[in-house]
C-alpha cells in the first residue's frame, strides 16, 4: 500500500528562489556561529545549497504538526552533525520551529545543541549525531521500516567525506547494497577537507566513485554549489530509487562557499568569525528572507 | 527441602528465543536483528515464522545498532541479538549516541555474558557490560535468572517505552522460577525470607544464592534471598526494606566488582542506610577458559563463596 499520497508537498521552489533561500541560510549560519563564538561554519556554508534544494524542492515533508515517525514523508538524517548551523537554519526556515530560536544556538537551555539531538525535542531532528559514521546505518534502519510499513517515501542522508574514514560507514555501505535498500539516497559532501587539513593529506579516500560502485551502489556526481546542476541530480537520484540499488551522490562543494575569506581552506571548519569578519561575510550574502 | 525445586535444565538464551517467538505472534511492531549469531541467540524460530520482520545484518554490530535505532522511526520495536561483549563494549558509542541519547526504543539482547560462557575464554566473557550499560542515562538493565524468567523478561520489555539492555547466558542452568510467577520490570523478587543477612543476586548467581541460603540455614543463619533481575531502575525500596531488617548485605553477580549490581546496591545503602556489604563478584580481572563450574569456583563466585561472604557481612554488623 502506498502512503506517498499523504505526504504534504513542500514548497517547490525554482532555482532562483532556492538560491535566494540558500543566501539567507548562509547568513543564518555565520550569524549563529558568530553569536556564540563557536560552531562549524565551513562545511555548513558548503552544504547550504544542498539543504535549500532538499527541503524547499526535493523532499516531500510536513513540518507541522511535527511527527517523529514521519510516515508518508521523506526523511533526512544528518550524519556529520557538526554542520548543525545549516541544518537548524533550514529547519527553521521551512517551518519546523520559530526562526527566532536560531539565536539560542549552542547556548545554555537551548534546543539547538552544538550537535543535533532528539534529546531536547527539537522538531525536525530525528536522530542524535556528532560522533561520526553512524547516520548511514540509521538511515538504512528508517528505510527498512518504511519498506515494512508499505510506505514508499524516501530516506536521505548526508555525510562528510572525512567521515568516510569511519569503518561503520562501510559496514552500512555493504548492507544497503547487499540487502537492496533502494529507498535510500545518500550524499557525500565531497569538499576534500577535514579538521586537520586536506582529506588527501590526513587519509586519502582513493577512488571514491569506484568504491561505491564496487559496493553495489548507483552513483551520481554533481556540483553541490551549482543549484541548477544540484537540483537536476537530486531529482535524477529520486528517479533511480526503487530499482534494487541504494543511490549515492558524490557532491563536490567548496568549504566556506559564499564567504570569500572562508573558502579554499580547511581553516574555517570549526572556528567563529569576529565582529569585523561577520560584517565582511554578511556583505557577501544578501538578506533575502529577513534575519532572525 | 528446597523451596525452589529444579524444574528443568535449560539455557537462558533459549528463554530469550522463546520469548521473542511469542512476541512475534503477539506484537506486530517487534522486529529482530542479528549479527550472524541466529543459532547462538536462539532466534531461529522467530526468523522462520516471521522472516519479513527479521534482519540478518552480518558481522557488523555497529551497523546493527544504528539500523535498530533507525527502525524505531516508523514505529518498530527492534530486538538486537548478539553476544554481550559485542552488544556493549564493541558498540558503546553507537549505543550511547544513536540509542540512549537519542532515546530510541531498542531492546539490546545480549547472550553469552559472564564467566559461564566457559571455554571461549576472556575475549568473549565480558564482565563489564552491566556497568557500561547502567551508566547510560535512560537505559534499563535487566538480568534475569533462569529460562522462565528470561522468557518473561523478553516479553515484558516490549511494553517498556525506551532502551533496554537484557543480559543472559549460554550454559544450561537450573530452571527454578515457576512459569506463572509474576514478573514486573523494576520490582525485585524476595525468593527466601530471612532476618540475618540480605543476599542480593542477579542472573545465574541467583541459583547459587539459593543454594547458599540452604547451606546457611543448616548452620542456623536465616538468609533472605532477593532476585534483583532489574538493576536499573533499581528497586530501592525492596533493598532498603530488607537491609533494615537484616542489617547487612551480600551482592552476587557474574561481573566485575566494579560497576555492577554490587555498586548499585552500595550506592543505595551509603545514601540512605549505611550497612556492611560484601561483594561476590570478579575481583577486577578478566576471565579465562574453563567449564562454568570451574570458573565460578576459581573466581570466587560459587556457593561456598556466598556463604563465606554472608558470614563476613554478619560479623561486621
Amino acid at each position: 500500500m502506498s502512503t506517498s499520497t499523504t505526504a504534504a508537498p513542500s514548497t517547490r521552489a525554482d532555482v532562483n528562489e532556492l538560491q535566494r533561500i540558500a543566501s539567507q541560510i548562509r547568513r543564518d549560519i555565520v550569524r549563529q556561529v558568530h553569536g556564540v563564538q563557536s560552531g562549524h561554519p565551513g562545511g555548513s556554508l558548503g552544504c547550504a545549497d544542498y539543504f535549500a534544494a532538499l527541503y524547499f524542492s526535493v523532499m516531500r515533508h510536513k513540518p507541522q504538526p511535527w511527527d517523529m515517525d514521519g510516515k508518508g514523508q521523506d526523511l533526512f538524517f544528518l550524519s556529520n552533525g557538526h554542520i548543525s548551523p545549516v541544518f537548524y537554519s533550514t529547519l527553521a526556515r521551512s517551518g519546523y520551529f520559530p526562526v527566532s530560536e536560531l539565536a539560542t544556538f549552542r547556548k545554555i537551555d537551548s534546543r539547538l545543541q552544538g550537535h543535533p539531538t532528539t534529546h531536547e525535542g527539537l522538531p525536525g531532528v530525528r536522530m542524535a549525531s556528532g560522533s561520526l559514521g553512524q547516520g548511514l546505518s540509521v538511515g538504512i534502519g528508517a528505510a527498512l521500516a518504511k519498506k515494512m510499513n508499505g510506505d514508499d517515501t524516501l530516506v536521505f542522508t548526508l555525510h562528510g567525506d572525512g567521515e568516510l574514514q569511519e569503518g561503520q560507514i562501510w559496514e552500512a555501505a555493504m548492507f544497503a547494497a547487499g540487502k537492496k535498500v533502494d529507498n535510500l539516497i545518500s550524499t557525500i559532501d565531497y569538499n576534500g577537507r577535514q579538521i586537520d587539513g586536506d582529506v588527501d593529506d590526513v587519509l586519502p579516500l582513493g577512488d571514491l566513485k569506484a568504491k561505491w560502485l564496487a559496493f553495489g551502489w548507483d552513483v551520481l556526481e554533481t556540483n553541490g554549489n551549482d543549484m541548477a546542476a544540484l537540483l537536476k541530480t537530486l531529482n535524477e537520484a529520486k528517479s533511480r530509487t526503487g530499482k534494487g540499488r541504494p543511490v549515492m551522490i558524490l557532491m563536490t562543494t567548496e568549504m566556506g562557499q559564499g564567504v570569500d575569506f572562508m573558502m579554499h581552506s580547511h581553516e574555517w571548519h570549526g572556528i567563529a568569525p569576529n565582529d569585523e569578519q561577520l560584517k565582511k561575510a554578511l556583505e557577501q550574502l544578501p538578506e533575502t528572507l529577513g534575519d532572525y | 527441602m528446597s523451596t525452589y525445586p529444579v524444574l528443568d535444565q535449560k539455557d537462558t538464551r533459549s528463554g530469550f528465543g522463546a520469548g521473542l517467538h511469542e512476541l512475534g505472534k503477539t506484537n506486530p511492531h517487534v522486529v529482530a536483528l542479528c549479527a550472524d549469531l541466529t543459532g547462538s541467540l536462539k532466534m531461529d524460530a522467530f526468523k522462520k515464522d516471521f522472516p519479513e520482520r527479521f534482519v540478518q545484518v552480518g558481522i557488523a554490530e555497529a551497523n546493527m545498532m544504528g539500523i535498530a535505532a533507525g527502525m524505531t522511526i516508523g514505529g518498530k520495536i527492534p530486538y538486537t541479538g548478539t553476544f554481550a561483549n559485542f552488544s556493549t563494549g564493541r558498540v558503546y558509542d553507537q549505543v550511547r549516541q544513536s540509542i540512549a541519547y537519542a532515546g530510541k526504543n531498542v531492546k539490546i539482547c545480549a547472550s553469552h555474558a559472564g564467566l559461564t560462557l566457559g571455554e571461549d575464554g576472556a575475549t568473549h566473557q565480558i564482565l563489564e557490560d552491566i556497568g557500561l550499560m547502567r551508566m547510560l542515562p535512560g537505559m534499563a538493565v535487566v538480568v534475569p535468572c533462569d529460562y522462565n524468567q528470561t522468557k518473561q523478561a523478553t516479553i515484558a520489555i516490549a511494553d517498556h517505552d525506551g532502551p533496554v539492555y537484557l543480559r543472559f547466558g549460554r550454559p544450561k542452568w537450573p530452571v527454578f522460577i515457576p512459569a506463572d510467577m509474576p514478573f514486573e520490570l523494576g520490582k525485585a523478587q524476595r525468593l527466601i525470607e530471612g532476618t540475618d543477612v540480605s543476599i542480593f543476586a542477579c542472573g545465574h548467581l541467583v541459583w547459587r544464592a539459593l543454594q547458599a541460603a540452604e547451606e546457611l540455614a543448616k548452620q542456623g543463619v536465616k538468609a533472605e534471598v532477593i532476585n534483583v533481575h532489574t538493576i536499573k531502575p533499581l528497586d530501592v525500596e525492596a533493598i532498603l526494606a530488607s537491609v533494615a531488617k537484616t542489617g547487612c548485605a551480600v551482592s552476587c553477580e557474574e561481573h566485575n566488582r566494579h560497576g555492577g549490581l554490587g555498586d548499585a546496591i552500595a550506592q543505595v545503602l551509603t545514601t540512605h542506610a549505611p550497612a556492611p556489604q560484601e561483594f561476590v563478584a570478579v575481583n577486577d580481572s578478566f576471565g579465562e577458559s574453563g567449564t562454568p563450574d570451574q570458573l565460578l569456583k576459581k573466581y570466587g563466585l560459587d556457593t561456598p563463596d556466598i556463604v563465606k561472604a554472608a558470614k563476613a557481612a554478619i560479623a561486621r554488623k
